[in-house]
């Protein structure tokens, strides 16, 4: 047997696993509604390509994969989508997310589907389309797309391939029983995902020594295959893929890589059992081997889940005594979160229901003071100071924490756990990593906002100056229009004030500024206008004509006005008076004209 | 060399002195020039701490000029979309004692707000574009606007210009994605019979007599 490491701290709660493996896995009648979330792994939420009322079949995609990090979904029975709107999710803010609600037929009916045997002749490429179409994440917890996981797509060839079945926190069963019964399912997949990652040369199967059943039903299958079994001892958390690393190889992964880094893919054994399916049959993950326990159900035991279907429906099939237990939570006790209520459907993640009684898990005892114990200290399996952490998080220390490393907490709980003062630990870290994350995110809104305002204000600036040098330049130009009027009024020059004639620089002023230059453009421009004396009589013609019309109708309403007496024959009388001033001078040019 | 040097014990110190004055006085020279720090580091970070909503509460067009302002000794309490978490920081920097937000420039808001413009009341006026400090508001004239808002800091500059009143600051809603835990009550703060809605058996009894 290959040799194991120890992580630092660690606790060792009671395990009560055993209620639950008493019986063999079982199956639930299809419940009436199944409700699938659209966001049941860490990325892009899927998006529904099916209508209300479609007909859907067992296992066809009813959502669509978006961008590189995210998953598909599948109709995990036959039905009709009943709707498509925000329901309750399994979130610990009890907030609503999007679902596709199914109300089931009962008739189970499956899409044509059709598995590879022969998956050793296949590329990776093409195996890893069948596991993201399979619409595959991360069943131990995080839910991380399994396609974007094994993607080749990095520097470093891995050479490291750990099936994590440590199932470490205390109740869960749900991979204990799997690897029981599915064994040799289990190890397929295992060889298929040592295809699709190139065979790395060192493929564990890492396990805690509390499943004993487990690992002897896996040594039959694993002979000869070059997989390991690797058995180390029970100590909680251990099943964090980090811890994991470490305990199997020695190797620490330091903060903010990923195993890849270093070579190695960590995947739970759930997992492998869901891309053997794909694989081989052909079937998307559409259900999942869920643990119901704990004192407050009649009979704790692990079911083959269909995704969607509802806690409550869980819980009603198996007695829950909703007397004996007030809540429900989803996860382990550690790490679980208390349900905000039992209509939320089991998602990809969903390991366990646990149910407990008060007597079982009694409700949290008020927290006192911190004494400075130092327990925590000892039981962190990251090597953290929770007791500073503590103290920084009541402060709101944002960079201390940072400091101390607040983002290597892997929210295990064992800190809390062995806290005399029943200090709930992990969630002054949850609400601190919260605060620095929404910090950092209104530090880039509001670097963002920055950015804007100066541009405004830059542009701002800039039309001010435009418009500046345009009335300077305006200014400019009147001015030495004004200087050469004067200067050639000064020389005495003859300027022609008949309009026919060329634009005459005066012999004394030579133009010698571009504004001079403009002017002189203008002039030839209005010269050219008025070149043709033809044209100009038309237009005088014209002009003279409707000046008559006014005057005529002017002449009219005055005297209209003066009839009634209205007030208003000053103004009419002016404007008359006005008209035919203008009308006279049209005429006087005319005739300057025909002259 | 040397006995020169013996010779003239008090020539030779002058001159080394002022050979290495001369020497260092070129390093400094030099090194102030190469590693000139161009603006106000202080105001940088200063301004780096303001939330940049340029909302004008202060009584400065923008958050830079209080930046400058504070540089220049005034108050650091004037800005209301910061709250007490940027008098802190602020604080922090300046090593000097947090005071409290001062209430004439605004109340600090719990939640964050952005602009929303009933568009169909929206007459086109561009009053409000040309209030929008970050350039947030999309429209011209006679033509409905709206606010883009990712990019709107709730600074409420464009409500007041609004000759028809049709833009309202909405409360930025809570969703799944950015929801997270909150501090839980102070150690202490509750007794064992606070738990399950309990009541402590002596305030029971008094009320009872």
């Amino acid at each position: 047997m290959s040799r194991t490491w120890v992580t630092p701290g660690g606790v060792h709660p009671p395990e009560n696993k055993h209620q639950s493996v008493t019986l063999p896995i079982g199956q639930l009648p299809i419940p009436e509604k199944l409700v699938i979330p659209l966001s049941q792994h860490i990325g892009a939420p899927a998006t529904p390509c099916v209508e209300i009322g479609q007909q859907v079949l067992k296992g066809q995609i009813i959502a669509q994969a978006v961008g590189m990090v995210s998953i598909p979904m599948h109709a995990p029975s036959s039905g009709t989508i009943s709707a498509i709107e925000h329901r309750p999710i399994a979130h610990a803010s009890g907030m609503l997310a999007p679902c596709i609600e199914i109300t089931t037929d009962g008739a189970d009916t499956w899409i044509e589907h059709q598995g590879i045997s022969d998956y050793e002749h296949i590329s990776p490429k093409k195996l890893l389309e069948i596991v993201g179409n399979a619409g595959i994440s991360g069943m131990g917890g995080a839910g991380f797309p399994s396609a974007v996981k094994l993607n080749p797509g990095r520097q470093r060839p891995i050479d490291t391939l750990i099936v994590n079945a440590t199932e470490c926190e205390p109740y869960i069963t749900a991979d204990d029983s799997a690897i029981r019964e599915r064994a040799g399912e289990i190890v397929e997949g295992i060889k298929i995902l040592s295809a699709i990652l190139d065979h790395p040369t060192n493929i564990m199967i890492g396990i805690e020594d509390n499943k004993p059943e487990a690992i002897a039903a896996l040594a039959p299958h694993v002979e000869d295959s070059g997989i390991s079994v690797v058995v180390f001892p029970t100590k909680y958390p251990s099943g964090g893929e980090k811890q994991l690393i470490y305990i199997l190889t020695g190797k620490e992964l330091p903060a903010g890589k990923l195993p890849a880094d270093e070579g190695m893919v960590c995947i739970n054994i759930g997992t492998t059992y869901a891309i053997k399916r794909a694989v081989t049959d052909g079937e998307p993950l559409i259900s999942r081997v869920t643990t119901v326990t704990g004192d407050a159900v009649g009979t704790p035991r692990n079911y083959d889940t269909l995704i969607g279907t509802p806690v409550r429906h869980l819980l009603e099939h198996n007695q829950f005594d909703e007397q004996a237990g007030g809540r429900v939570v989803m996860g382990g006790p550690m790490m679980g979160f208390t349900l905000p209520s039992a209509d939320v459907p089991i998602v990809k993640t969903t390991n366990c229901i646990l149910a407990p009684s008060y007597a079982e898990i009694p409700d949290d005892e008020p927290a006192q003071p911190c004494i400075r114990c130092g327990m925590c200290a000892q039981a962190c399996p990251v090597s953290l100071l929770p007791q500073q952490l503590f103290w920084y998080a009541q402060a709101e220390e944002h960079e201390r924490l940072e400091a101390h490393n607040l983002f290597d907490c892997i929210e295990c709980g064992a800190c809390s756990y062995v806290c005399p003062s029943n200090i709930p630990l992990v969630q002054y870290y949850r609400a601190a990593k919260g605060d620095i994350r929404q910090a950092r995110e209104e530090k880039v809104k509001s670097d963002h906002a920055r950015d804007r305002f100066e541009f405004h204000k830059e542009r701002i600036e800039q039309a001010e100056r435009e418009k500046e040098a345009k009335r300077a330049a305006r200014r400019e130009a009147t001015q030495q229009a004004k200087a050469d009027h004067l200067a050639a009024t000064a020389n005495g020059s003859e300027v022609s004030s008949a309009a026919p004639t060329a634009p005459a620089t005066p012999a004394g002023a030579v133009p010698s500024s571009s504004a001079a230059d403009i002017i002189a453009a203008a002039q030839a421009r209005a010269a050219a206008k008025q070149a043709s004396p033809e044209d100009q009589r038309a237009k005088l013609e014209r002009t003279i004509a409707s000046a008559e019309q006014r005057l005529k109708m002017a002449e009219e309403k005055l005297t209209e006005a003066i009839n009634d007496d209205s007030g208003k024959q000053d103004k009419l009388s002016a404007a008359v008076e006005n008209t035919r001033q203008k009308l006279e001078q049209s005429k006087s040019k005319l005739a300057e004209l025909a002259e | 060399m040397i006995e020169l040097i013996a010779q003239n014990p008090i020539l030779a110190a002058l001159v080394a002195l002022v050979g290495l004055s001369i020497l260092f006085g070129a390093l400094l020279g030099f090194a102030a020039e190469k590693f000139k720090v161009v603006g106000d580091p202080i105001v940088e970070q200063i301004d780096e701490l303001l939330p940049q909503t340029q909302c004008g509460q202060c009584g400065f067009p923008g958050c830079r000029p209080y930046a400058e302002s504070i540089a220049n000794g005034d108050v650091i309490n004037k800005c209301p979309p910061g709250g007490q978490s940027t008098i802190n920081a602020i604080a922090n920097l300046l090593d000097v004692p947090a005071p409290e937000l001062d209430a004439e420039h605004g109340e600090e808001s719990e939640v964050k707000t952005v602009a929303y413009i009933r568009e169909d009341e929206c007459i086109g006026c561009t009053k409000c574009i040309q209030a929008c400090p970050v350039d947030a508001i999309l429209g011209a004239a006679k033509l409905m606007h709206t606010v883009i808002a990712d990019e709107c800091t709730g600074c409420d500059l464009c409500v007041e210009p609004c000759p028809v009143d049709c833009i309202d600051m909405l409360p930025v809603a809570e969703t799944i994605t950015d929801w997270k835990w909150s501090i839980p009550a102070k150690p202490g703060q509750m007794i064992a019979t606070d738990r399950r809605g309990e009541v402590n058996p002596a305030v029971q009894n008094e009320d009872a007599a």
